[in-house]
């Protein structure tokens, strides 16, 4: 394998670009996704293509891999014209996908997903044997540590990840595109996912990597291309080039990144949560002993990686389900599993909630957006008289609300799945924000938002907060919750690692209680 | 006890033979739902190749060109499953559902037309079916060996070749599903489509081939049950054994051999009850044979219910594949 790459890197008149392309061109339906793309990735370096959600990158890596057509323009891979009918047709010219959700069997062995599609014989038992022997080699020359034989879904992501990069090495890649590979990582494992893209750029590897996030860019790419809104805006060498800079161009103007917000001026406690514990159907605890105070004019971050318990903590205090253990109060009322609470109460009692998924839980997709800013508020009398609905007074406060939301298109009967994922959130946050809550429940505000509505939903949430608001925010962002964040509570497994104010903490503690390091351990090893 | 152990093997005996057609069926719905598609016609392909195989065979004298004709026949109801539920991405049941109701409705239809016996096609003589076949050596056996001598010749002997067919098609089943790329393949397809997809490798292909094998199996269970055991059509002549061969795969956890035994139960259920019929059992009397015809059904229920625990179907079943944006 090394001996392979090598005499490739020195087989003489090959052209400097590992690929090139040339005036791409995609479109689905009326949205343009790629307009007249031209990009030229230098072999044996690391790539960063950098952009906003919708920016059309990950249209752009689907036509390099052969998952779509372009409609016009040309791909070249090492000088030569190529032509992508297929994944397989890229496979066999060398470029591999790392996708953002993985492309594994659950149930199948690291070993088995490893091979699938390219087992070799009709049998399976030589095929394995052969392959065992090739990836062990792969497995030391580029640092790999994956054991073979285990489970998939048993494995953690970081791992799973990892054989996505065996399976597509294992297939022959020289070029590899990982699409925001970082998303789903801890920091730590996102710093030995580095780690390793560092020992593949050593070994000849040429890589793509696509995120929205700048510091990854700035830490880890030779190059740098930007994209925006379907057009490729800049091409430059990483060190000539800053965050502020790369920021600008992602969103057309001048944005602050990682604007650091005063802290808030903390009041009384408004919710307080003891002992909160859920079990789900499968008898499986996904939420453990959850016990902390939030107060009014605070915002109190939930860091972890997605899936460690936050969905449920939110599901509970927004009454959607009731606590299997322990209880919490708002004022003098005290809910627990016996104390049924219903969103309808909790809405009464000034608690409003902006759920994680807006597509399944904050809007209803095919409703027009009048329709969908009163969901939950449709009792109020200024929008029905109890059985009628008054759609012109509801039209009206739509269009009140999407002005003061900068929601743009301001038509309050275009369908709500028709606005943009950021403009969709605003939607949803103006209606939960618009009934003057006390409580304010926000999960995953800004994902799949772009740079220019973050910083919006951003300062609304501080002014909020600056009113007497008590702010529950739930984010897998990290940079996100400490922006914002007066206090950080971080979970892992369904429990609370610790919470910690934000000016006594670093971006490295809160990664290894993110890890499952409880506070007092991470404060241990670090003196 | 010796007429006791006479009757248990004539009820295993019998076994077999009702076992036979719910074992190719769980099969097929095993090649099928393991790629990801849900197989209600099971049922359906079956009965159109029942009609179509004592048919053919009535017309052309040979049950094998019979056999040959059923089969491509269900083969040809799996494609228009295939063309609704893969192709066009149709829901699976009601697409299973209209094939089934095609098929109950199609083949007395044909049946009258053809034939003029309200349904039913005309009886095959023995030149036209599958045949028993006995074993050499079956009275040596019987006389010298003990125990087994009767077991051979009782049990083991005296089966038509289909049934041998459908319990070598649990070993080729497991076989093909665990020991080969193309199993490999097909249990991933069920699981995550995209995987093979980003593999490089056709979902729609995939998924026609495991249907084209479940077509395949349906049409030796239909040909079975109008050519071997029985000597003709009888209309509604299926009688639901599609849809516990479905139980007895979900029984089996769409696992080979597992689904093999849910089968020989549901089965051995069904003998016991044709053999209790009327007899007195020490202690509990006469027992209902209804009962225990209906136990199959019953337990099918409770299934389906999900309270025997512990049933994961593959992951994408049911779920038509689309490329996302």
């Amino acid at each position: 394998m090394k001996k392979k790459i090598l005499e490739q890197k020195n087989g003489g008149q090959k052209s400097p670009f590992a690929v090139s392309l040339k005036s791409i061109c995609k479109s689905f339906g009326p949205v343009r996704a790629n307009d007249e793309i031209c990009l030229n990735v230098s072999s044996g370096t690391i790539h960063g293509i950098i952009g906003e959600n919708g920016a059309g990158k990950s249209t752009l890596m689907s036509i390099l891999y052969g998952f779509y057509q372009p409609d016009s323009g040309d791909i070249q891979v090492d000088g030569k014209a190529a032509i992508f009918k297929q994944p397989s047709d890229a496979i066999r010219l060398g470029i591999g996908m790392v996708h953002q959700h993985f492309m594994l069997v659950p149930n199948f062995t690291a070993l088995e997903n490893i091979i699938l599609g390219s087992e070799g014989k009709m049998g399976l038992k030589n095929g394995l044997q052969n392959a065992k022997l090739k990836l062990e080699e792969l497995k030391s020359t580029y640092g790999l540590e994956v054991d073979l034989d285990n489970v998939t879904e048993d494995l953690p992501v970081g791992i799973q990840q990892r054989i996505e990069i065996l399976k597509a090495l294992y297939r022959g890649a020289r070029v590899l595109i990982l699409d925001e590979p970082t998303g789903v990582l801890t920091p730590q494992e996102t710093d030995q996912l580095f780690e390793i893209l560092l020992a593949l750029k050593s070994e000849g590897v040429t890589i793509l990597l696509i995120t929205h996030k700048l510091h990854e860019i700035m830490a880890i790419t030779d190059e740098v291309s930007v994209m925006r809104q379907g057009k490729m805006v800049a091409n430059t060498l990483t060190k000539k080039t800053s965050p502020e800079w790369l920021a600008e161009q992602m969103v057309g103007r001048s944005v602050l990144v990682n604007t650091k917000y005063e802290s808030g001026k903390v009041g009384s406690v408004a919710l307080s949560a003891d002992g909160i514990g859920v079990t789900d159907k499968r008898g499986f605890d996904s939420l453990k002993n959850a016990t902390f105070d939030l107060r009014s004019g605070e915002i109190l971050g939930i860091a972890g990686i997605a899936g460690n318990g936050q969905s449920e903590l939110l599901s509970v205090l927004s009454g959607i389900t009731p606590p299997s253990r322990g209880n919490f109060r708002i004022n003098d009322k005290i809910f627990d599993s016996k104390n049924h609470c219903s969103p309808g109460l909790m809405r009464e009692l000034g608690l409003s909630h902006v759920p994680e998924d807006r597509h399944a839980e904050g809007l209803v997709l095919p409703f027009q957006a009048f329709e969908s800013v009163i969901l939950g508020y449709e009792k109020n009398p200024s929008f029905g008289t109890g059985f009628f609905t008054k759609p012109e007074q509801i039209q009206a406060h739509c269009a009140r609300l999407q002005d003061s939301f900068d929601v743009r298109p301001q038509n309050p009967t275009l369908i709500s799945s028709q606005f943009s994922g950021g403009n969709q959130q605003k939607l949803v946050l103006s209606r939960e924000i618009s009934s003057a809550p006390k409580i304010l429940l926000v999960g995953q505000p800004t994902r799949g938002v772009d740079i220019g509505a973050i910083e919006f939903i951003h300062k609304t949430l501080i002014k909020m907060r600056d009113s007497g608001c008590a702010i529950l925010l739930v984010s897998v962002e990290l940079e996100e919750i400490l922006s914002l964040s007066d206090r950080i509570l971080v979970m892992n497994s369904g429990e609370i690692m610790g919470i910690v104010s934000k000016a006594n903490t670093t971006k490295a503690m809160l990664g290894k209680m993110m890890a499952g390091i409880p506070l007092e351990k991470a404060i241990e090893e670090k003196n | 006890m010796t007429d006791f152990w006479f009757q248990f093997l004539l009820a295993l005996d019998s076994t077999l033979r009702v076992a036979t057609p719910l074992i190719f069926c769980a099969m097929a719905g095993i090649f099928s739902e393991r790629s990801g598609i849900i197989d209600i016609s099971l049922e359906g392909k079956m009965l159109m190749a029942a009609f179509v195989a004592a048919a053919t065979a009535y017309a052309t004298g040979s049950a094998w060109i019979g056999a040959i004709a059923a089969i491509i026949v269900s083969i040809i109801a799996s494609l228009i499953h295939g063309f609704a539920c893969i192709i066009h991405r149709g829901n699976q049941v009601i697409s299973g559902l209209a094939i089934n109701i095609l098929a109950s409705g199609l083949t007395v239809i044909i049946g009258i037309a053809l034939f003029r016996q309200g349904g039913q096609t005309p009886t095959l003589p023995r030149t036209s079916r599958f045949n028993s076949l006995e074993l050499p050596f079956v009275d040596f056996m019987e006389q010298n060996v003990p125990i087994f001598g009767i077991i051979y010749k009782e049990l083991l002997s005296d089966h038509n070749i289909l049934v041998w067919a459908a319990l070598a098609s649990v070993g080729v089943t497991f076989y093909i599903l665990f020991k080969t790329t193309f199993g490999l393949r097909l249990r991933a397809v069920g699981e995550k489509p995209e995987a093979i997809d980003s593999a490089g490798i056709s979902v729609t292909r995939m998924r026609f081939q495991a249907i084209i094998i479940a077509g395949i199996l349906c049409g030796l269970a239909g040909v079975y049950l109008s050519t071997a055991t029985g000597a003709g059509f009888v209309k509604e002549m299926t009688a639901g054994k599609g849809y516990i061969a479905l139980a007895a795969m979900i029984f089996g956890k769409w696992k080979p051999v597992p689904a093999l035994f849910a089968c020989l139960l549901f089965g051995f259920l069904e003998a016991v009850a044709a053999r209790v019929q009327g007899v007195e059992i020490m202690l509990i009397g006469e027992i209902s044979s209804d009962l225990l015809i209906a136990l199959p059904y019953l337990l099918t229920v409770i299934l389906l219910a999900g309270f025997i625990g512990g049933v994961t179907p593959p992951r994408a079943i049911g779920q038509p594949y689309i490329k996302e944006r």
